[in-house]
């Protein structure tokens, strides 16, 4: 019996062992990050991240200015969130309130197909088919622009808003629609008047992942926004994000170089506005008990 | 009452409109691509060597190459996710160390995959040496695929009923027993199906692989874990954005474009119509 108990706890402390790796790889992740941007601190120092101007590459002086890249970044990302909520949240209220059971059935897996497909595809279906379409409508000379990589985005986020906004609005009980029902508003006015509101907070957070998911995205945003580190507001330009910025460089850069450690600051800031991003939205849907 | 029945139904369907919208784009995006790429398929495209630096000949290398990564990342990810999942649904109890992992778990799903990939660059090729290699490559994606397993397997394991476990205990088994013959036999095709969508996910990412296994151009097999590999995905992004005569070799981008299309949806509809199979089958 003693031997049993002893196979027992042993079992029992491996697999404790191996759900703890999480925690180790999250550790490994901020050490190993820190570990190769830490030099750049000392020399030449942060302040030189602090600026308007990203130029890695220089025969005077370099510059690693990453307000550019945080301005594509919030541009793209804007927009794309923008261009997401009305289709992700329609969707989802169509979906769960309007759609037949039948139709549910097949529209949802298919949607949820969309977040299957990978990013590199995507993003070659932009350079190929959506580009050449945008420079027409805008008459532009390129349409390799933040609109380009903002569209492609929000058809990435859409899945995301899509799928979690429906358990929101699932979620809501039964009993706010009947008394909304009873009380003679029509299906239309119980909809966007009773359930929507109450799903609000799970939408929120939906809209949330949603654009995590849009800021850590790499591969479309590289091929279609044309990458000039320029600051700008204006869609129909080429802008550089953070993501694409560190996709496209680390593989010339030589390692140690003041110009490796800048592109893992970028990393680091990449990690902590998508970790603030996703607890935000995690507190929302446990305050509200939904799971993503 | 008919004007207002009159506004609902036109509301009712703009909504269906943007709806079917969506539909309409994700079709549109897959048959554009199948269509273009059916036309590219022939034997020696999947079977050939690339030749000058990929506008000729097949993609043998990076269907082989992005195969090693899969495999490797399974190897390394599923037990250990599985194994995971046992622990936080059949032995955890509520606690500061079971929150701290559930918000690990929640983190790690969170971090963007480049982010993966200058983490690999630095622990796996730089820190442990393995170089730019197959190895390397894997565990970066094993990281990232870790927290899909494990949420999909917890789901798993939480939707076998209670009284399974309960009966077993009651007749003297441990837990552990209890878990092994009562438990896992009928979570197992849940928590493998649910691993196969996170894992299809693995094989179209481009961003983990990039900085810590992919190679530019290599017309060769990979004869070691610790060689460099040509990959689907970035063999896709070469040649779409960094081949000089880029509109010339579109027929060879569509072509790996469908390959690689083929292969992700392929396993999610696999994984899909399994789980669909085995919910039939076990219905508590």
């Amino acid at each position: 019996m003693p031997r049993g108990r002893f196979k027992e706890g042993i079992i029992r402390l491996l697999l404790l062992m191996a759900a703890s790796t999480s925690i180790l790889i999250v550790i490994l992740i901020f050490v190993f990050l820190f570990k190769e941007a830490l030099p750049f601190a000392v020399h030449p120092g942060l302040r030189e991240l602090w600026g308007t101007r990203w130029i890695p590459v220089s025969f005077q002086r370099s510059a690693y200015g990453i307000i550019p890249l945080i301005t594509g970044s919030a541009l793209v990302t804007c927009l794309a969130t923008l261009i997401a909520i009305p289709f992700g949240v329609i969707g989802a209220v169509y979906l769960s309130e309007v759609a037949a059971a039948r139709e549910r059935e097949i529209l949802k897996p298919f949607i949820e197909l969309l977040a299957g497909i990978p990013s590199v595809v995507i993003g070659f279906f932009g350079l190929v088919v959506l580009a050449p379409l945008v420079k027409t409508a805008l008459g532009l000379s390129s349409g390799l622009t933040a609109l380009t990589g903002a569209l492609l985005l929000a058809l990435m986020a859409i899945p995301t808003i899509m799928s979690i906004s429906e358990d929101a609005i699932q979620a809501v009980p039964l009993s706010y629609k009947e008394a909304s029902l009873a009380l003679g508003a029509s299906k239309l006015q119980t909809i966007w008047r009773i359930t929507v509101p109450a799903a609000l907070p799970g939408i929120i957070a939906a809209i949330m992942l949603g654009m995590g998911r849009v800021i850590g995205e790499t591969m479309a945003v590289m091929m279609v926004t044309g990458n000039a580190a320029i600051i700008t507001l204006n869609p129909a330009e080429s802008v550089r994000t953070m993501t694409a910025t560190i996709a496209a460089e680390m593989g010339e850069v030589a390692f140690g170089s003041d110009h490796y450690r800048a592109l893992f600051w970028v990393g680091i800031i990449l990690l902590i506005v998508t970790f603030a991003i996703n607890m935000v939205a995690q507190r929302v849907l446990k305050k509200y008990q939904l799971t993503p | 009452m008919t004007h207002q029945r009159k506004t609902e139904a036109l509301v009712y369907q703009l909504m269906r409109g943007i709806t079917y919208f969506i539909v309409f784009v994700i079709a549109y995006i897959i048959l554009d691509i199948f269509y273009h790429g059916v036309a590219v398929l022939r034997w020696e495209f999947l079977a050939g060597y690339p030749r000058k630096s990929g506008a000729e000949g097949g993609i043998l290398p990076a269907i082989i190459g992005t195969f090693c990564l899969v495999l490797g990342a399974i190897a390394a990810a599923l037990p250990l996710g599985m194994a995971s999942a046992i622990y936080l649904s059949e032995y955890a109890r509520q606690g500061r160390w079971v929150r701290l992992l559930r918000l690990a778990i929640v983190t790690l799903a969170g971090v963007p995959s480049i982010v993966f990939g200058l983490f690999g660059l630095g622990l796996f090729v730089l820190f442990m040496g393995f170089g730019a290699s197959i190895l390397a490559g894997s565990l970066t994606l094993a990281c990232m695929i870790l927290p899909t397993i494990i949420v999909a397997s917890e789901e798993a394991l939480r939707a076998v009923p209670q009284t399974l476990r309960e009966g077993s205990l009651a007749l003297g088994a441990t837990q552990w027993q209890t878990i092994r013959k009562n438990v896992m036999p009928y979570a197992l095709p849940g928590m493998l199906t649910g691993s196969i969508l996170g894992i299809g996910r693995a094989a179209g990412e481009t961003a983990p692989i990039l900085l810590t296994a992919a190679a530019f151009y290599l017309p060769k097999l990979p004869r070691s874990i610790f060689d460099q590999v040509m990959a689907l995905p970035y063999h896709l992004y070469i040649l779409a954005t960094q081949h000089p005569d880029a509109a010339k070799v579109r027929p060879m981008q569509y072509g790996t474009a469908f390959v690689l299309l083929l292969l992700v949806l392929g396993m999610s509809l696999g994984a899909i119509v399994l789980r669909s199979h085995f919910r039939k089958k076990y219905k508590w």
